[in-house]
């Protein structure tokens, strides 16, 4: 199983970065995405994988009858995503205003506007 | 009154830093009476110092400490010893004289507050060195010492020179300081204590640990910096730049000696063996000797000085290098003897720049006498104890030098030589400017009370020394010498020794340098030549290495920040790649498929779903296209974790896919659709970097399943979640309540994301192009 | 965009969409959902609701500027971390209080229920920030 996930995180890992070297706006959000989702899974990957259910105590139990999932990568990743909309979110909005003040959306052109 | 006695040392440091703390606003308040206000600060420090010679003089240290930072053993400790004594006494007491003479030297000067800031803190850092106990609290204050320096030196901040000396002289000792910390750890671990006073007392077991040689040559690369020993010399004389009140004071009698207190202070755990005294002996001798030669060609008055302070700073490392009984008695009456006469002809050569309207060469001044006959007469009184002319204490610290030096006859031809230029010198600083006729167009009158001052103190006060040496050896320079030979002795100094063989050659001594002064013209050129050979010695090596830092950096910089993101995304994910890469090989590669559990259909079923929809994303040409596929990926990933036990996050990954397809949408309206492709090559090496990433990653996580934790945090969670926090939902406990602030951090990390977006988009430039 | 179906369908989804959000806010402690989440839901159904409309209608709807949401959440959670401090823990750790119910029975009450609503408001004024400010901006 870690094996199948462990290739799945590479290829986004892989496809992230090639598309943050691309030379428009929206292509590099988009690979931010793409990243995202990659450090998310690997966070969970690498906690691993328990197959014993959620960890969530059953009504009117005290205590966990059999290890169920690592709770805590889980807290982690739950902020993870949201604080990655939030950066996609300002990004977008980043970008955008650069697009409208300096008139490009070409990563590369970028560096000729600063002359 | 016992409790204020135990904390008395440590109140009164406050008491300095809090005064240098408060001076800009004293001297807003009260701008005429600033240094009147502030003197109270080192006067109180003297005041307790003094009352103190009594307890100290009869081998009583005293010792304040309390408890800084009690896991790391970190422990503010004072000690007040003989040595102690005699520097924080020259420090506090020329300080309280300096921070008079600032008054006046500044006199409605804008900037005085801040001048009188730093040079109040940099007498509590300098006090704080020499009477600090524990190591680490030295090399604080040490450190402190530099920085305050650096904030003097550089005091005229728009000019280039005074910055370009600043540098140096802070980028010599910081780097010393370096050096002296790795020394000072090497050293309280050969030892086993970090308290001073217990390292001195283990001189033998620091001796003979195996790194003695590294502690000692650390140790003296970080002193010889502080006290410009060669080949660090070349910083001090530059250091001129600073105005003469931080001259007078950081570069003749404080600072400068910070190296040979601590030299000496660490005699008793690091001398009494040859590698010391080689060490020591042949840089004080040639720093000495470099020093006074140096000085001859000068005709800047503060650089004569300067130069003459780099050769006795030598000498006194010279007789500490000895070693033996005589040559520390004769280093502590020195040190005591140069604070006075040195202190007094800075701060005279600041009041005749000061009165003259700028004017810094000797040969161009001349006949001041009836302009300034006060500091006329003070120059002169330290002038002759400059020289060692009887009776003045000059003379007798001279005197004990020649002394000790009876079983070096070398070490005497260097002091006859050295003894010679100091003539010369205090000549030059203490006769010459007032002598002979004025030049045409000189205009003078004598310098204000306040800076009449300290050059009157000092200047009597070598006089009055002398005459009272028996009773001041007694009191000041046997305690510090016995704390500098660590055994019992008995320090006699004597005005009249009586003729014998020392005597005579300190008369020989006098008579050639009053010759060498009659005869100066010829003196300058010639050691003018010779001093501008030395000077392209260190002072060129250190501007090519300077030169050398910066053009690198600059090289690198040009390379590696080109500012096209793509070029950072490469440096960046390279670099990862190549450590990390690296690491897997150093640890024998991948190993071990045991702990894999086997694969279920519907897992690999997403899982190819997931990578083709990657390559969707990455391949395609649309922009909506692109968005859905990231779309599909978002949702797949919100099932495994349905199927691994996470249902919380698979609700959370749904709703944000669905809202970050909403806000894609919404931002699409206003860019524009892809229209720029790259090259062929730069694609290739893209796809080449991109694959190279993957596969470090997926090797990275195969090989994070091996990392066992011994107890896993989470059980803890797992075990306490329902008992302690009330919560069924472990996920959601951990984050309200186990971690809480975590998420409180986080959410306000969104909250800053927000407001900076709208920020971004709502709040515009009034004007295109305006700031 | 602004068909009439989907008009329709978001005037009929958004109350028991804004229902459902506190549902899953208030249920997180014992089952899957919690302050993240319920904002999430909340900020969908307004993000939804502006879409369908307009920013302004939204806007008109929330009646409050996201910005003192988000404000007002922030607040919340770092005052819930009081409490504790009173009973000498440190701050933020969870403090319960057993309050007796009018029909019997007892409810326990704690300071995480109010870090969590703190959390629900944070995320739902920062969607609506970024969503409105996106959606008004020409």
């Amino acid at each position: 199983m870690e094996v199948v996930l462990a290739i799945v995180i590479g290829v986004l890992y892989a496809g992230g970065v090639y598309l943050m070297m691309r030379r428009n706006l929206i292509q590099l959000i988009i690979g931010l995405g793409l990243l995202s989702h990659g450090a998310n899974l690997l966070i969970f990957t690498a906690g691993g994988l328990r197959q014993g259910g959620a960890p969530i105590l059953a009504e009117g139990e005290k205590a966990f009858a059999t290890t169920p999932a690592d709770p805590l990568p889980q807290a982690l990743i739950l902020t993870a995503i949201v604080i990655s909309f939030a950066v996609t979110a300002f990004a977008l909005v980043l970008f955008l205003r650069t697009y409208k003040t300096v008139g490009t959306d070409d990563v590369d052109d970028l560096k000729e506007m600063q002359k | 009154m016992r409790g204020l006695q135990l904390f008395s040392m440590w109140i009164l440091l406050a008491i300095c830093f809090i005064a240098a703390l408060s001076a800009p606003f004293v001297h807003r308040i009260i701008p005429k009476y600033t240094g009147a206000a502030l003197v109270s600060a080192p006067l109180a420090m003297v005041v307790w110092l003094l009352s103190k010679i009594p307890e100290v003089g009869n081998g009583h240290a005293i010792t304040q400490s309390f408890q800084w930072v009690e896991k790391l053993g970190l422990e503010v400790a004072f000690r007040l010893d003989g040595l102690s004594l005699l520097f924080a006494l020259i420090i506090s007491g020329i300080g309280a004289l300096v921070v008079l003479y600032t008054q006046g030297y500044f006199k409605g000067h804008p900037q005085q507050g801040r001048f009188m800031m730093y040079i109040i803190a940099f007498m509590g850092s300098m006090l704080g060195v020499v009477l600090a106990d524990h190591i680490l609290l030295v090399f604080i204050f040490w450190e402190l010492t530099s920085f305050t320096s650096y904030l003097l030196i550089g005091f005229n901040h728009e000019s280039a020179d005074a910055r370009n000396a600043a540098l140096q002289a802070m980028l010599v000792t910081v780097l010393g300081g370096l050096f002296l910390m790795a020394g000072l750890v090497l050293m309280g671990d050969a030892a086993g204590t970090w308290r001073l006073s217990e390292i001195v007392q283990r001189g033998h077991e620091i001796t003979e640990h195996k790194n003695y040689l590294a502690i000692l040559i650390l140790v003296c690369i970080g002193a010889f910096t502080k006290s410009a020993q060669f080949p660090f010399h070349f910083w001090l004389p530059n250091a001129m730049q600073a105005p003469t009140p931080a001259s007078a004071y950081l570069h003749s009698s404080t600072m400068v000696k910070a190296g040979v207190y601590l030299l000496a202070r660490l005699h008793p755990a690091l001398g009494h063996t040859e590698e010391w005294t080689l060490i020591l002996t042949t840089i004080g001798t040639i720093t000495f000797l470099l020093g006074a030669i140096m000085a001859l060609g000068q005709h800047v008055l503060k650089r004569l000085l300067a130069y003459t302070t780099v050769s006795a700073l030598g000498a006194m490392v010279m007789l500490l290098g000895i070693g033996t009984k005589y040559t520390i008695k004769a280093m502590a009456a020195f040190v005591l003897a140069h604070a006075f006469y040195k202190a007094t002809l800075f701060m005279v050569a600041g009041g005749i720049t000061h009165e003259t309207g700028g004017e810094t060469s000797i040969d161009k001044l001349g006949g001041l006498r009836k302009a300034m006959p006060i500091s006329f007469g003070c120059a002169l009184l330290a002038g002759l104890s400059m020289g060692g002319f009887p009776p003045f204490f000059g003379f007798v610290a001279k005197e004990t030098w020649l002394h000790a030096l009876g079983d070096y006859p070398l070490l005497i031809v260097a002091t006859v030589v050295g003894g010679a230029a100091y003539v010369l010198v205090g000549f030059s600083t203490g006769w010459k400017p007032f002598m002979g006729k004025m030049p045409e167009g000189l205009h003078a009158h004598e310098v204000p009370l306040t800076m009449r001052l300290g050059p009157i103190v000092l200047g009597l006060g070598g006089l009055v020394l002398a005459v009272f040496c028996g009773p001041v050896g007694h009191a000041l320079v046997q305690p510090a010498a016995i704390a500098i030979y660590a055994k019992e002795l008995e320090v006699h100094l004597h005005l009249w020794p009586g003729v014998n063989i020392y005597f005579v050659i300190s008369i020989v001594t006098l008579v050639i340098g009053t010759v060498c002064y009659l005869a100066r013209a010829h003196f300058v050129k010639g050691a003018g030549k010779l001093s501008l050979l030395v000077r392209f010695g260190p002072d060129a090596v250190y501007q090519a290495a300077l030169n050398g830092v910066l053009k690198f950096a600059a090289w690198h910089t040009r390379k590696l920040q080109t500012g096209i993101l793509r070029d950072y995304i490469r440096v960046t994910v390279v670099t990862t790649v190549l450590l990390v890469g690296a690491a897997f090989v150093r640890s024998g590669g991948f190993q071990g498929w045991e702990n894999l559990s086997p694969i279920s259909l519907r897992v690999a079923l997403f899982g190819i779903l997931m990578i083709s929809a990657t390559f969707a994303t990455v391949h395609s040409k649309s922009r909506l296209r692109s968005i859905l596929s990231l779309g599909v990926v978002g949702f797949c990933m919100a099932l495994l974790f349905t199927f691994f036990g996470a249902p919380d996050l698979a609700m959370t990954q749904l709703v944000i896919e669905t809202l970050t397809v909403i806000l894609l949408a919404l931002a699409f309206y206003h860019l524009p659709t892809f229209r720029h492709g790259s090259t062929k090559r730069t694609r290739v090496i893209d796809i080449i970097i991109s694959i190279s990433v993957g596969v470090i990653v997926t090797l990275l996580v195969l090989a994070a399943l091996h990392v066992q934790t011994p107890t896993p945090v989470s059980d803890y969670y797992l075990d306490h979640s329902y008992k302690d926090a009330h919560g069924r939902n472990v996920v959601n406990v951990i984050l309200v309540d186990f971690r809480a602030l975590d998420t409180l951090g986080e959410i306000t990390v969104l909250t800053i994301a927000a407001l900076g977006a709208f920020a971004l988009l709502k709040l515009k430039p009034k004007k295109e192009g305006a700031e | 965009m602004t068909s009439i179906i989907f008009r329709t369908a978001t005037r009929y989804m958004f109350p028991p969409l804004l229902v459902f959000s506190v549902y899953v806010l208030l249920r997180g402690h014992h089952y899957p959902g919690g302050g993240f989440v319920g904002g999430l839901f909340a900020g969908s159904a307004f993000a939804l609701y502006a879409l369908a409309f307009s920013v302004a209608d939204a806007r008109k709807v929330l009646r409050a500027d996201p910005r003192d949401v988000t404000a007002v959440g922030l607040a919340l959670a770092l005052l819930s971390g009081i409490p504790p401090l009173f009973s000498k823990e440190a701050f933020l750790t969870g403090t319960w209080w057993t309050l007796p119910l009018p029909a019997g029975g007892t409810l326990d009450i704690g300071t995480p229920l109010f870090f969590d609503i703190g959390v629900y408001f944070v995320v739902l004024g920062v969607l609506l920030t970024l969503v409105f400010t996106l959606g008004e901006e020409e």
